[in-house]
């Protein structure tokens, strides 16, 4: 049975059992359901939770491990001298096998004797129904094909057997624990505490995921080239060799990639912290509350619109008004129109960034400048300050920490920021300072060496797991500084 | 006392004025505040600067040239040897273009002699009139022999010129349209079998390669299914976490992990979690590529901290009190939680919910990595199929050369924000009308 089936069947089996759970626990106290410890409806629940709960904790186990069982028997069937063969050539006949196996599933029985043990008409009858082999297959594996389809079908009449089994045990141990006393209820709410537990531990599942997956395939990658080459490495040329060639593995140097981030990400900055920072102190000094309340989510709107939109305005407004205003003044200087700003630029990409935000540094910041007490204020305007000095003077030194905080965590947007950068900022990766020229970022990288058809085992794209632990890294490492200032500066006022 | 201040001898003019510098403070003030309305202005200056170099570019999207004219369905060219018969097969590879430039060859007049007059005008038709024609002819196969009007999807270029997208001042050389074929196109265009037309391609359409014919038809389905599985997978599960932290977590070690790391998820670039998608669901799974299970999975991850994060607050919002009188009556505390506190924290989850969900839906890096950048022309029939997202066909159409896809990917653009501001004025309404100040 496929597993959708079984789990169609388990939710029937729970709905069964909680309607028979209530009835009986309902014909105990005789109609009245004040003589149980519990409500009628958590016995139900209670018995409709002991017959699925542990069938669908075999099922998963058993769905997780029979792979691996299943598929080490088949490779310990391969024949000796293949056994003798490198583990990625045992990989490659084990992906044919399995092909091969799902493809002898869709042939019919008359095809397959037609076909007869002949591994070429094996391979065109395949490609036929649309399942294409990489090559042709020998005849060991045609039989291990056979051999693993066989255990396959084993495993599965056995796991459906084995869990409908279990979920009928736990419906009648627990139908028969029902009675007067029994507390129901609290079973089942120990039940529905496990479940919160485990959906709260998700965020810490996946974060140790973000690590764990990005570790193993970077240390696949460090296997490779060697850390230091690519931490210190000042040349990226990640040549894409030519399939089987044994060409040179190109040079992965992260210097150029996390340069190019830095400017961008400091370019953004210099758009993004005067404009959202005066903003703020507008929006939260001077402003009447209704100007407030019409351009604070005016404002928000820019953090509302997708990053791919601001990447598309770079590219098709800014870049190309930055490049045709710089042609124009340097006609206008020396009579040359040569556009000294390229389309694709350090400065096109950051300006677009800076913009996109702008919104996080203004509401932030807005928060933490009105979370300063008005005491503070009252006492500087008294003494005869007027506003703007009361703002420079006291206001902005005690929220200095907090907008400290909030400008670390918007640089840390900054440097995980895709798609403007993807679009506006090019794809050379060049060590220079010119901010009219293309730089290239380290999400960038990522993006262009994992798109496309790619294999898991060459460096060129391995490396983007490399580039991804350290892009984690710095925005975690940003972000938990930051956060401890917030909370350090919150803890002053409180 | 002050009386006692005397001024020195020959002070009979006004007493001069300390100079505190007064004016030169009020100065600073002015400027002060100017600077902060100029950074207001800034930003919202390009706010509206980056929606109308979208809308001004993208309205016109929703518009599509066609030509109307009364095309034969000529046996000669569909079906000569008269087999459709027996080998339908006859019908779907027939030369339809050829079939659709003869119809507009006979309105403009073009003599069947002139090839490089039957080439331009070849040339004003879509390539999509083969699958348009091959449908009609299909679906009823007995209009073959007879003639019919049909509206036929015009040429991207065509389409560019009578929008009047093309510098028609350039040289002939230096442009896509011929002055040919824009005088033919002004012939149609007065005859008036030439003209605009509601766009229903763009929502319809998979992507294509030809501008006048790609729509984000696949792309919707595909961000649809995502969605779907976000708020089926994202919704309980954020909702049983928030209440386990917000409720039950023992202030310990543990439970401060978690808060820490769900702020910091929060935080973290949204490609990390693509590189997470293709390390795990792809690589480590099995999972197919460009499926939007796939997709939706990682979305799902991603906006669990935003969820987390609201939920909390609308649960941190209820009041105490609701609590305390629930469990006076003998409720137990999971009974209280739901059965009076999460109904009362419902409008806010919904809210947050629609937010995250907004996010997602905007959402364009991770799902790059996890092979959506995919040309899907078909529809997918469950999220395990090839599909993609209305972002990334935003991305894709975004790389394509053609004058005519800027005008495509913003019309894209413009419906992707339609959707983000129907949801966000949704979440507001739900706020507004079921919110409760305590």
């Amino acid at each position: 049975m496929s597993t959708p089936l079984i789990l169609l069947i388990l939710a029937i089996v729970a709905i069964v059992c909680y309607v028979v759970g209530t009835r009986h626990a309902l014909a105990i106290a005789g109609g009245v359901s004040s003589k149980l410890h519990s409500r009628p409806g958590y016995y139900g629940t209670f018995v409709a939770i002991c017959a699925v709960l542990p069938a669908a904790i075999v099922l998963a186990v058993w769905l997780v491990a029979s792979p691996f069982y299943i598929n080490s028997a088949v490779l310990g069937g391969f024949p000796e001298d293949v056994k003798a063969k490198s583990q990625a050539e045992q990989g490659l006949a084990f992906g044919m096998v399995s092909s091969l196996a799902r493809g002898m599933d869709v042939l019919t029985l008359e095809e397959i004797d037609s076909v007869g043990a002949d591994p070429v008409a094996l391979r065109n009858a395949l490609g036929a129904k649309g399942l294409p082999l990489a090559g042709d297959p020998e005849p060991y594996m045609v039989e291990s094909a056979g051999d693993l389809n066989a255990m396959n079908k084993i495993s599965n009449r056995v796991m459906t057997a084995v869990v409908l089994i279990v979920a009928l045990i736990g419906a009648g141990l627990s139908y028969t624990r029902i009675s007067h006393r029994f507390r129901a209820r609290n079973r089942v709410e120990r039940v529905i505490l496990g479940a919160l537990v485990v959906a709260s531990s998700i965020a810490i599942i996946t974060t140790i995921g973000i690590v764990m997956s990005m570790l193993t395939e970077a240390g696949h990658f460090f296997g490779r080239v060697p850390a230091w080459e690519f931490f210190f490495g000042t040349v990226w040329d990640p040549r894409f060799a030519a399939a089987g060639a044994a060409a040179s593995e190109g040079q992965f140097g992260l210097i150029p990639l996390l340069l190019g981030t830095l400017y961008i990400g400091f370019v953004a900055m210099l758009v993004a912290v005067p404009v959202g920072l005066f903003s703020a102190i507008y929006m939260a000094e001077y402003a009447s509350p209704k100007v407030r309340s019409v351009t604070k989510p005016l404002l928000e709107v820019l953090a509302g619109i997708p990053t791919i939109v601001y990447g598309f305005f770079a590219l098709t407004t800014v870049g190309p008004f930055l490049r045709d205003i710089s042609s124009k003044i340097n006609g206008i200087a020396t009579g040359d129109f040569a556009n000294f700003i390229q389309a694709q630029s350090v400065l096109t990409a950051g300006f677009v960034m800076g913009i996109m935000l702008i919104p996080y540094v203004s509401s932030l910041s807005d928060d933490i400048i009105t979370a300063v007490p008005r005491a503070l204020r009252d006492g500087s305007l008294g003494l005869g300050a007027t506003k703007s000095e009361t703002i420079k003077k006291v206001v902005m030194p005690a929220a200095l920490p907090g907008v400290v905080g909030a400008l670390l965590m918007t640089a840390s947007r900054a440097i995980g920021e895709t798609m403007i950068v993807v679009l506006a900022a090019g794809v050379a990766a060049r060590m220079q300072l010119n901010p009219f020229e293309p730089m290239t970022t380290v999400t960038v990288k990522i993006v262009s060496q994992l798109t496309g058809d790619l294999e898991f085992t060459s460096p060129q794209t391995l490396v983007a797991f490399a580039l991804g632990i350290t892009l984690f890294v710095i925005t975690l490492c940003l972000n938990i500084y930051a956060l401890f200032i917030v909370r350090k500066y919150r803890e002053q006022y409180e | 006392m002050t009386d006692a201040v005397s001024f020195p001898a020959g002070a009979s003019a006004k007493p001069a004025r300390r100079d505190i510098g007064i004016k030169r403070r009020y100065a600073a003030e002015r400027r002060f505040r100017a600077y902060g309305i100029a950074a207001l202005s800034f930003g919202i200056l390009f706010l509206f600067i980056l929606l109308y170099s979208v809308v001004s570019k993208g309205y016109t999207a929703f518009q599509q040239t066609m030509i109307t004219v009364p095309v034969e369905f000529s046996e000669q060219i569909i079906d000569k040897d008269n087999e459709r018969a027996t080998d339908p097969q006859k019908l779907v590879t027939a030369n339809y273009p050829l079939v659709a430039r003869n119809a507009v060859a006979k309105v403009l007049g073009v003599a069947e002699g002139d090839r490089a007059g039957l080439r331009a005008v070849n040339q004003m038709i879509s390539d999509g009139v083969r699958s348009q024609l091959r449908d009609m002819v299909v679906a009823n196969p007995q209009i073959v022999g007879t003639t019919q009007t049909v509206s036929l999807l015009a040429a991207g270029d065509i389409d560019s010129a009578f929008k009047g997208q093309i510098d028609l001042t350039v040289s002939e050389n230096n442009r896509k349209v011929s002055d040919q074929q824009v005088g033919w196109m002004n012939q149609l265009a007065e005859a008036g079998a030439l003209g605009k037309h509601f766009n229903t391609g763009i929502f319809v359409n998979g992507n294509s390669s030809r501008p006048e014919a790609a729509g984000v038809g696949v792309a919707l389905i595909g961000s649809f299914y995502m969605m779907l599985i976000v708020l089926v997978l994202s919704l309980p599960i954020g909702v049983a976490a928030s209440i386990y932290l917000e409720e039950f977590a023992p202030k310990n070690k543990f439970t401060d992990l978690i808060e820490v790391n769900i702020n910091n998820l929060a935080a973290v670039p949204s490609i990390v979690y693509g590189l997470l998608g293709l390390a795990v669901f792809i690589n480590f799974m099995g999972l197919p590529r460009s499926a939007s299970l796939v997709g939706g999975l990682v979305l799902t991850l991603m906006t669990l901290p935003t969820i987390i994060i609201a939920t909390r607050a609308a649960l941190k919002a209820v009041p105490p009190s609701i609590r305390a009188a629930a469990l006076g009556l003998g409720a137990s505390k999971m009974q209280t939680i739901f059965h009076h506190v999460l109904p009362l924290a419902m409008p806010g989850i919904l809210t947050g919910t629609i937010i995250g969900l907004a996010h997602a839906l905007g959402e364009t890096a991770p799902l790059l990595l996890i092979g959506m950048v995919a040309f899907v022309a078909n529809y997918p029939t469950t999220p395990m199929d090839p599909s993609t997202a209305l972002p990334v066909q935003i991305y894709m159409w975004a790389n394509e050369a053609e004058r005519a896809f800027v005008e495509r990917t913003s019309g894209a653009i413009i419906i992707l924000l339609l959707f983000l501001v129907v949801m966000n004025v949704g979440a507001i309404l739900l706020r507004r009308r079921f919110e409760r100040r305590w």
